[in-house]
């Protein structure tokens, strides 16, 4: 039974500012925001009040235009930075009781490197440049724990088949690769300690066409072949249309629409996702 | 030179010096910071061992100062000369007589006791700064324990070289908690940080770091499970001088004949030898 079904991300009322706040924006006033931003203390709202789930296997998507918090609620996610209030349970992870934003960075560390993959928009945040693509898959599976040099490079091999970089190109490093290479290294990373969880941040923005659509197809074999968990943001609607079975629309740092992706894009009911999916067509 | 306190130093400074050592040895292979001083030689030329050794000696030490395995190079002989004149104890160039000896990248061939203390140089006391240039970051990775910058390191020279290519400096973690820099020591001297009977101190004078591993502390050059740590293989080196086999070797090419031979790198130890070879 679906609704039975344990999720394996549940993330609850979840806020980033960047900033101090102060009387204007916080507490009972805070409609005085002009978007997520308070002109008093120039606090910026990037995350208000975020609650989520997902569950084994499932593809989420979020929209939203740039500055709608996308990026910081992944990069919350992975503790790439802070959160200011907020839970987040996994399933996998002591039994899904305790609140992972709460826990040693050491501990942090060990989510990261074992439950954890993540895709960055700029192959810069999730590579080392200069060290072999090899080397690069590797280093994840020395976080999590890996100290054999054939399995690791093994491993790493059979991952860059699976995401067509040719044999020859292995040792090389991503500094020399093109972009579309660089992500396609980045996501065997990302996979390279087979994570229940992966984070996607604008995979695809920046590749051309035919490259978008290899990077696409690969994300969906993987998450039908390796029943991954997936959070998928994008600002591309076609990106979201093609991979997500359930969408969320941000909108200023807040959510304001969710649903099955096909409800979002064929009935939006919010005034923005109206603008967001018409303003496609 | 009474215009000197005893050991070049003033009372707070060696105080100072001390308390940073405490505290380095009461947290294996974790780098103290300290305030190193201004010496009267430059810095990156053994003022970290220098300051440890003045804050340490007493009016009963011996003192020994090696420079790669010699007790007669410039270096060596300047820095002994200063701590000579600022203190007026006993130097010796024989390992078992000295209750301090500082070194720069050299542990000496004959085992080190438990009533002696050997202060090694350190120029680049941070491991992760190959990978990591920032301080801040590097002292964070410490505190989480995420080695895994070090390791891909050593991975990545596998993937190049078939094997680990690190010289010297081969990094070690220190009673399963930190990951140090044993000083360019050659791989060589790895195993004997491993439970040594001595009290290792290491300082690094321009990066103001003190650290240390405390007597009988569990030392582990880091390797993989496939690719297991190797000391350079001297097996096949005899000494010319005195015969010595199994210990670390100089190569050196005579230049007459153009040939190749091996000479005992440990200086000392090898004129003992030959001592020892004319008593019988």
């Amino acid at each position: 039974m679906y609704q039975q079904e344990q999720p394996i991300l549940t993330v609850k009322s979840l806020n980033k500012r960047f900033g101090h706040g102060c009387l204007n924006c916080q507490g009972v006033q805070k409609e005085k925001l002009v978007g997520n931003y308070c002109p008093f203390c120039q606090t910026v709202y990037a995350c208000q009040n975020i609650s989520l789930e997902i569950y084994p296997a499932e593809i989420l998507g979020v929209v939203g235009e740039s500055g709608s918090g996308k990026s910081t609620l992944l990069r919350c996610l992975y503790f790439d930075q802070d959160i200011s209030s907020g839970e987040g349970y996994i399933q996998g992870y002591k039994d899904g009781l305790v609140n992972i934003f709460n826990e040693t960075s050491q501990q942090k560390r060990y989510i990261r490197n074992h439950l954890f993959g993540m895709v960055y928009q700029n192959p810069y945040l999730g590579l080392r440049m200069n060290f072999s693509s090899v080397g690069n898959i590797a280093e994840k599976l020395i976080g999590a724990g890996s100290r054999n040099v054939d399995f690791m490079a093994g491993r790493a091999r059979e991952l860059l088949k699976k995401v067509n970089i040719p044999d020859y190109r292995m040792k090389e490093a991503p500094e020399n690769f093109s972009g579309g290479m660089q992500q396609r290294v980045q996501i065997a990373k990302a996979l390279s300690n087979n994570p229940p969880i992966l984070l996607l941040d604008e995979v695809t923005t920046g590749l051309d066409l035919s490259v978008q659509a290899n990077v696409l197809d690969l994300i969906k074999r993987i998450q039908r072949d390796l029943k991954i968990s997936m959070i998928v943001v994008s600002h591309d609607l076609g990106v979201i249309r093609m991979l997500a079975d359930r969408t969320i629309v941000m909108l200023n740092g807040r959510i304001i629409e969710q649903g099955l992706t096909d409800q979002v894009l064929e009935d939006p009911q919010h005034a923005y996702t109206q603008q967001l999916v018409y303003s496609l067509l | 030179m009474s215009k000197y306190n005893f050991a070049f130093f003033d009372e707070g400074s060696k105080r100072e010096i001390r308390r940073a050592t405490l505290k380095a040895i009461a947290i294996p292979g974790y780098q103290v910071p300290f305030a190193s001083r201004e010496m009267p030689i430059a810095r990156g030329w053994g003022t970290g061992g220098l300051q440890l050794t003045l804050s340490l000696v007493g009016t009963d030490d011996v003192i020994k100062v090696i420079d790669q395995g010699t007790d007669e190079s410039v270096n060596a002989v300047n820095i002994k000369k200063l701590i000579k004149i600022t203190t007026g104890i006993k130097e010796t160039e024989k390992t078992a007589e000295a209750t301090i000896i500082q070194s720069r990248h050299r542990i000496p061939e004959t085992e080190l006791r438990e009533d002696q203390i050997i202060v090694l140089q350190v120029p680049l006391p941070e491991p992760l700064r190959i990978i990591e240039p920032s301080e801040y970051v590097t002292k964070r990775l410490h505190a989480d324990q995420e080695y895994s910058g070090i390791w891909l390191m050593l991975f990545e020279q596998i993937m190049q070289h078939g094997r680990m290519a690190t010289g010297a400096d081969h990094p070690v973690l220190v009673n399963d908690r930190y990951v140090m820099a044993p000083s360019p020591i050659p791989r060589f001297d790895n195993p004997k940080m491993h439970c040594s009977k001595a009290l290792i101190l290491l300082g690094a004078g321009r990066e103001k770091k003190i650290y240390a591993v405390p007597p009988y502390t569990k030392v582990q050059s880091l390797a993989f499970e496939d690719y297991p740590f190797e000391v350079e293989d001297m097996s096949a080196r005899v000494c010319r001088l005195c015969g010595a086999k199994g210990i670390f070797m100089d190569e050196l090419i005579d230049e007459e004949t153009q040939e190749k031979y091996y000479q005992c790198n440990d200086v000392s130890y090898c004129l003992e030898r030959l001592n020892n070879e004319n008593d019988d």
